[in-house]
């Protein structure tokens, strides 16, 4: 089953990331095509290189990149990017930044969309 | 329908608001905030003990571990992650954010 | 064979300018609007104080879009719908929801549809994918 996934909020503030993050490795353990990962308002802020976590803490950003290494599709808003100063120069490898078209074509294509927000 | 509510019962609506709009057979997934509403005993379990007239309730493992909530609401489903990825195969879902 | 066009909805259940998520929802509603699908929104619960009639933001110094929402016919958003015990219950009548366009023979306007729970919950049931925003 193709399944899209939207992240609203940002990370650490708030368990959504978290939710989908697990949530999106329990599909894909499950055999599941992530059709894609679709950033939007402060979820944006997911993504920044520029985030240094404790050590002893996870590393949102880095898996993100990681679960984008493995060939998902990982798109951040431009819209809501450019509004909160983030820009291709502080991603993280292998996400990339692109328009709301993207997450209409995963609204339509995908046979699931689930949405982790606040 | 998959319905997800995220939010405490005692703090928000979402919970009360979702229970407007579901139909019979539906699955209700209580996660991440939304897991307090499971906890027994409380002034919100009669909320959820009315829902299960019509429609199944599960919690989220971890999220119910995290809280320490251990004793829940008679007939209130627990699931993992996993769990959560198979009602999401079985049902269109809409999240009461 | 001829795809299907699928059905997305949007539910909105914020109340609006305490945070952005009506706003920036609303942009996505529009971009939306130009591909290819059957759009739907829903304003319920303290969504239903976005589509109020009146705004004014300018005090405030921020964009409102009451204006924005006076459009949606014309982005070829026809499908609006209002919860309407989430409307009573928050003293409103239709008398004080936008107006989201005109009919293009009689140019009378056209305010979102006030329907009952039970009825989203039906039209909820038909979708092929449902935001919240």
């Amino acid at each position: 089953m193709k399944i899209a996934v939207c992240i609203y909020e940002g990370p650490y503030n708030h368990e959504a990331s978290d939710s989908a993050y697990n949530f999106i490795k329990a599909a894909i353990d499950k055999g599941h095509e992530i059709q894609g990962i679709f950033f939007y308002h402060d979820g944006v802020y997911n993504v920044t290189k520029l985030m240094e976590p404790p050590q002893d803490d996870r590393h949102i950003a880095n898996r993100w990149s990681e679960l984008g290494a493995k060939g998902i599709d990982i798109v951040v808003c431009i819209a809501a990017a450019k509004r909160r100063g983030i820009v291709d120069d502080v991603l993280v490898p292998n996400v990339r930044i692109s328009g709301l078209g993207q997450l209409t074509m995963m609204a339509i294509q995908a046979d699931r969309m689930v949405v982790f927000g606040d | 329908m998959l319905h997800t509510v995220n939010k405490s019962p005692f703090q928000n609506n979402a919970l009360t608001d979702c229970s407007r709009y579901v139909q019979a057979g539906d699955v209700v997934l209580l996660l991440e905030d939304g897991v307090f509403a499971a906890q027994a005993g409380t002034t919100q379990s009669a909320l959820l003990e009315k829902m299960m007239e019509q429609v199944t309730i599960y919690a989220l493992s971890a999220d119910l571990k995290a809280r320490a909530i251990k004793a829940l609401v008679a007939g209130v489903q627990v699931t993992d992650y996993a769990g959560f990825v198979e009602l999401v195969e079985q049902h269109k879902i809409h999240s009461w954010l | 064979m001829a795809e299907e066009v699928k059905k997305i909805m949007f539910t909105v259940r914020k109340p609006p300018h305490g945070s952005i998520y009506v706003y920036e929802g609303l942009e996505v509603k529009l971009i939306m609007a130009a591909y290819d699908a059957d759009i739907s929104v829903v304003f319920m619960d303290d969504g239903v104080f976005a589509v109020k009639r009146g705004q004014d933001t300018k005090e405030l110094g921020i964009k409102g879009f009451e204006a924005t929402y006076g459009a949606l016919v014309d982005y070829e958003i026809q499908k609006v719908f209002v919860d309407r015990q989430s409307m009573e219950s928050r003293g409103m009548t239709e008398e004080d929801l936008v107006i989201i366009g005109e009919d293009e023979d009689t140019e009378e306007p056209i305010r979102p549809q006030v329907v009952d729970a039970s009825e989203i919950a039906a039209m909820m049931a038909e979708q092929h994918n449902i935001l919240s925003f």
